[in-house]
């Protein structure tokens, strides 16, 4: 998992493809960072990402449920329509933001 | 039978096959020339239904999935069949949320996303013998519900 961490804020750097066999990884991973740097804040970076199914979706609220205890927020950038779509369709959007660029 | 096609594929019920199985049929489907929008829905239920299979019907054992695709004029259907442990209650595991396995941050959205994103699906299943999700979905029908709007 690519991720990065800036104080209490944490960047995950998604894959090209979040589905069961990706997202189990991510959540192994996110969990361990997210409890050695006392993070409260969770970025997901959809930049790579072209697909996305269910089991992504399960990989975020999973760490909402971690953070939220700690008054934490999860956002979601770089999202492409599709990944939109899916975020939108599961409801995982009344928990999480998206943060939408300005267009050029 | 005119305009008709088949293809079959069976494989190990290993996580690493999730992305095997929805580009087989993605790949299989391309004969419809169909949209990418329409593609990757049925990615997104392929993934859904044989995720389901591989956690669920055989809860992390090694079996075999297999994956059951037909043309039909601009008609595609899809099966997805495991023998594993089979569901008890079809209606309330279809429900959107509901998951058995929410410790393993399982959405519940699985039906509830092969239901969106296809016409139609249909679950039949039995405890101890397996379970058989079947899904269809009219390629070309020039559906602007979920057409995404221009940037």
């Amino acid at each position: 998992m690519k991720y990065q961490v800036q104080e209490n804020c944490l960047t995950i750097f998604l894959p090209k493809e979040v589905d069961h066999h990706h997202a189990e990884e991510i959540r192994k991973n996110a969990d361990m960072v997210i409890e050695r740097n006392h993070i409260k804040y969770v970025i997901f970076d959809f930049d790579k990402t072209e697909f996305m199914d269910s089991s992504g979706i399960g990989a975020i609220m999973g760490r909402y449920r971690i953070i939220r205890l700690i008054g934490g927020e999860v956002w979601a950038v770089h999202t492409n329509p599709r990944i939109k779509k899916v975020l939108t369709l599961s409801g995982v959007t009344k928990i999480m933001q998206i943060y939408e660029e300005e267009q050029e | 039978m005119k305009n008709a096609n088949e293809m079959e594929v069976i494989f190990d019920s290993r996580s690493e096959n999730e992305r095997f199985a929805r580009v087989a049929v993605a790949a299989f489907m391309t004969q419809l020339n169909p949209t990418i929008e329409e593609v990757a829905d049925v990615k997104t239920a392929v993934s859904e239904a044989v995720t389901n299979a591989i956690i669920h019907g055989y809860e992390n054992e090694l079996h075999k999935v297999a994956v059951f695709c037909r043309i039909e004029d601009n008609l595609l259907t899809v099966h997805i069949k495991d023998t594993g442990r089979g569901i008890e209650d079809v209606e309330q595991a279809m429900q959107p949320m509901y998951t058995t396995k929410p410790e393993m941050d399982r959405s519940g959205m699985g039906f509830a996303f092969m239901e969106a994103f296809m016409d139609k699906v249909e679950v039949e299943s039995s405890p101890g013998i397996g379970t058989t999700v079947k899904m269809q979905k009219t390629i070309g029908k020039g559906r602007n519900l979920w057409t995404t709007q221009s940037l």
